[in-house]
């Protein structure tokens, strides 16, 4: 199970234990963690889930699609490490993964 | 003093009331009733990637078990509700236990609109709201299948695309003289009309369905004209209606929705309701609305619960909705009743386009496909009340929030 941290608003950094082939949003959701709302699921369809990632990380994900992109761009505070996390499966390779989680979700 | 709250419901409202209500520091005893034997659930993916196969039932469960043990969430699964008591604040079960309430929350979302012709009760008729006729239907879902669809609404048309990705022979009826005419422009109808006819699906509108004959099961989908399709399965999609019966047995005021205030509140002081079951007021467009949205059961369940705390919490959102029909996504903003004009954002010959609607040039609404970035502006555009230049608009080079 890769160990992935979640920076919460609060400052407060959660280990988690994830599934290998649920969404970052999933593996969030189960363990409590503060700030993502994922409201439509994962449909990619709401910019609840939104996440910005270490940069050192970054680029060892699969790429945003297209549609990611357009609904991070209005997103809250949008930065070059954004994402939306429920448009990221895990791997057994994100073992470490460090993410942080913004201050609000949803539009700016 | 609060001590015991109930929601009766266990969809996106009722699932966001429970878990609002513990959040925001609620200690006393807290119980949520479902109809269904699941844990509360996520619904949308029952016509697409649920149905499809791609999606586990238990990704669609919004919180699991330990959630609700550790929050002291009384679940009480597989239960139905007789009756409300208002003035001895009570709830009766259908087994005569009855539960006392300090506050009550109403999530009893909406219904399958029920087909009426003769033949409508023959097995093999499918309707899809919950996940036990989500697993019927995929279980009749044979490669080759012959599947007829009535109703080209969101839930149609979601579903035959599913229908047609797993092998099926799949003919969609439509009574008006287009899919989705309710809800879309007619730009937005044509292009998903011409991608399921692309796909294959059997595509007829202006077509009225007289009855359903069988043998017992369905065998065939009579047309006004005479003709019939021959079908193994048949799914319908006819729209819903509100789940109001056990609060207007009670004496709760409702009109096409149990009718609440901006602060979630029913015609009773001790009674909340949020989701799919309400008809209430949008301080955005300034009329009473009732909405079947993932956005607005979500929201509404999270402020009825806020105000049942005492933290006053208006009601206050730009509705949005999304559908997944093959490899296009809709999603859409606002609300487009009362427009004045319709303005059309890039071409539909490239997949990705939007179709706006201005009210004295305020945009009011936006339906996106495959543009994501003109949804995202649309909401913040909308809620803002933004007036838009008309030169620009039109201009898909010029983005969404530069047009204005």
């Amino acid at each position: 199970m890769p160990r992935i941290f979640f920076s919460e608003p609060s400052g407060a950094r959660r280990q988690t234990n994830a599934s290998v082939g649920i969404t970052l949003m999933e593996t969030a959701l189960e363990h409590g963690v503060q700030g993502i709302v994922a409201q439509c699921g994962g449909a990619c369809a709401c910019a609840t889930c939104h996440i910005y990632v270490a940069p050192a990380w970054f680029d060892k994900l699969p790429a945003r699609e297209e549609m990611e992109e357009g609904m991070l761009e209005c997103a809250w505070e949008p930065r070059d490490n954004s994402r939306l996390s429920c448009q990221i499966n895990v791997t057994a390779d994100m073992d470490g993964l460090e993410v942080t989680v913004p201050q609000r979700q949803g539009d700016s | 003093m609060i001590s015991t709250v109930i929601v009766i419901g266990g969809g996106q409202a009722g699932a966001q009331a429970v878990d609002t209500l513990r959040r925001e520091g609620f200690a006393g005893r807290l119980v949520l009733i479902c109809e269904e034997p699941e844990l509360p659930y996520q619904r949308p993916p029952l016509s697409k990637k649920y149905l499809a196969g791609e999606l586990a039932a238990d990704r669609l469960l919004f919180r699991h078990q330990s959630f609700y043990e550790g929050h002291r969430i009384e679940l009480k699964l597989d239960t139905r509700v007789a009756r409300l008591h208002l003035g001895s604040r009570q709830v009766e079960l259908v087994d005569g236990e009855k539960i006392g309430y300090d506050r009550l929350i109403l999530c009893l979302g909406a219904g399958s609109r029920r087909l009426t012709c003769p033949g409508a009760d023959l097995a093999g008729v499918r309707y899809l709201r919950g996940l036990t006729d989500a697993d019927a239907m995929r279980a009749a879902l044979k490669p080759g299948a012959r599947v007829v669809v009535i109703g080209g609404g969101y839930i149609g048309l979601e579903t035959a695309a599913t229908c047609r990705k797993l092998g099926c022979d799949v003919t969609v009826l439509e009574m008006a003289d287009r899919v989705m005419n309710r809800v879309v422009s007619p730009a937005v109808s044509q292009f998903f009309a011409a991608d399921h006819l692309a796909h294959g699906i059997h595509l007829n509108c202006d077509t009225l369905v007289t009855r359903i004959e069988g043998n017992g099961a369905v065998e065939r989908v009579i047309r006004a004209d005479g003709s019939y399709h021959a079908a193994d399965v048949v799914v319908v999609g006819v729209g819903a209606v509100p789940n109001t019966s056990l609060a207007s047995d009670a004496g709760l005021r409702c009109d096409n929705g149990i009718v609440v205030d901006e602060y979630c509140r029913t015609s009773d002081p001790n009674v909340f309701a949020a989701g799919d079951c309400t008809n209430h007021p949008s301080p955005r467009y300034d009329r009473r609305v009732r909405l079947e949205s993932v956005d607005n059961a979500f929201e509404q369940g999270k402020a009825a619960a806020m105000n049942l705390l005492d933290k006053a919490t208006i009601h206050d959102r730009v509705p949005w909705f999304w559908s997944d029909q093959f490899d296009s996504k809709l999603l859409i903003v606002g609300l487009s009743q009362d427009h004045d004009r319709q303005v059309l954002r890039g071409d539909p010959a490239t997949r990705s386009f939007s179709v706006c609607y201005l009210k004295d040039r305020e945009l009011i609404a936006v339906e996106t496909i495959n543009h994501s970035k003109d949804y995202m502006a649309a909401r913040k555009l909308i809620a803002e009340r933004a007036l838009m230049d008309l030169d620009k608009l039109p201009d898909p080079n010029v983005p969404l929030k530069e047009a204005v």
